[in-house]
């Protein structure tokens, strides 16, 4: 299908009864479902609103990431509750990537040891649990104690940051890493970098193909930045008490 | 704690691209919602001194990772208008690829 042109002027926000809503010229923005796009948090509508407005000719909607963030947490697509969405989340950590290594090549095996140990060593310390990790093709064995404990920690953020976590930790095929760029222990580009520690090893040895790995990586730069972002401005305590949020 | 460079270079970083957005709707960027709501910010919490305070960590670690997703979607924006956004090419174009010439048929193919 051909891409919708750019059909208003000005975007600008403004405050309705639910929270912040988008105009774009008069028209009220809504969601996929048709549900009028509201959102708890100011902040997070100057970032949409300024999704929309770097726009040029066409509406290029895979480039804007907290639209379509907010656009999930307002209709819930995949109809899950918050339970099912901790239970997604916590999941991840029997196939995380930080935990699965590998034996061969040698460089690679010390690499992920170099670059991931201490990510992991930070969230057992940071949430007093054992994790370790795994070379068997089974994964790391994860006891329930730990879960358990991240089920209990996830369990403390609203219905809209879990979400964000949610898309965070499936953008980075890791529970840990999600958590390091939640707690702000590491940045989006550190996060990104050892999510893709195999990629970057094999680009290091082979060269890079711009058309690939650089469109890859800055994708996943963006969406990282943007679920990351999404949670923080969901859970500020400026914005915890919005009922948007209550669950 | 992330290693996050100096505010400074974050907010100049931030400013940057920002010009970069509006660019394209001739709006000046300092009219922006963004900008007016990033300066704001920066200033209430005098996140450019040397010493931070936890409220400024946090908000120099926010104002990074909007820096990165706003460059991040314009790099990824310029490589897929660069690599994947050309769509096929013209017969004409295919033939000159390899050093031919359609031929010219006025009366259509017959």
């Amino acid at each position: 299908p051909p891409e919708r042109k750019r059909f208003y002027q000005n975007v600008s926000i403004s405050q309705g009864e639910g929270g912040f809503e988008i105009n774009l010229d008069h028209r009220k923005l809504k969601t996929p479902q048709a549900k009028l796009f509201t959102v708890p948090s100011e902040a997070l509508a100057v970032a949409v609103a300024t999704e929309w407005d770097s726009q040029k000719d066409t509406i290029k909607f895979y480039t804007m990431h907290l639209t379509t963030l907010c656009n999930t947490a307002l209709d819930n697509p995949t109809q899950r509750n918050k339970t099912q969405l901790i239970r997604a989340a916590v999941k991840f950590l029997e196939t995380d990537t930080v935990c699965y290594r590998v034996e061969e090549p040698a460089a690679l095996a010390e690499l992920q040891k170099n670059e991931w140990d201490p990510i992991v060593a930070w969230a057992e310390k940071r949430y007093n649990v054992a994790i370790g990790s795994s070379t068997s093709i089974l994964g790391p064995n994860i006891p329930a104690s730990t879960k358990e404990t991240f089920v209990s920690h996830l369990a403390s953020y609203n219905m809209w940051a879990l979400q964000g976590i949610e898309y965070v930790i499936t953008q980075l095929k890791s529970l840990i890493l999600s958590m390091g760029l939640i707690d702000r222990h590491i940045t989006v580009e550190k996060a990104v970098l050892l999510s893709r520690l195999e990629e970057e090893y094999q680009i290091q040895r082979w060269g890079s193909v711009e058309w690939a790995h650089d469109y890859d990586l800055c994708e996943l730069r963006a969406r990282t930045a943007a679920g990351t972002l999404f949670v923080h401005l969901c859970s500020e305590s400026s914005t915890v008490k919005h009922k948007l949020l209550q669950d | 704690m992330a290693a996050l460079g100096s505010p400074l270079q974050t907010l100049r970083g931030l400013l940057r691209e920002l010009r970069h957005a509006s660019g394209r709707t001739g709006r000046p960027y300092r009219d922006t919602p963004a900008y007016q709501h990033i300066v704001a910010a920066f200033r209430a919490h005098r996140v450019t001194s040397e010493k931070l305070c936890r409220a400024q960590q946090e908000l120099h670690f926010q104002a990074a990772t909007y820096l990165c997703l706003l460059r991040s979607v314009r790099e990824h924006a310029a490589l897929h208008r660069e690599y994947h956004g050309k769509g096929e090419r013209s017969p004409e174009e295919v033939a000159g690829l390899v050093g031919f010439r359609l031929p010219q048929q006025p009366g259509g193919k017959g």
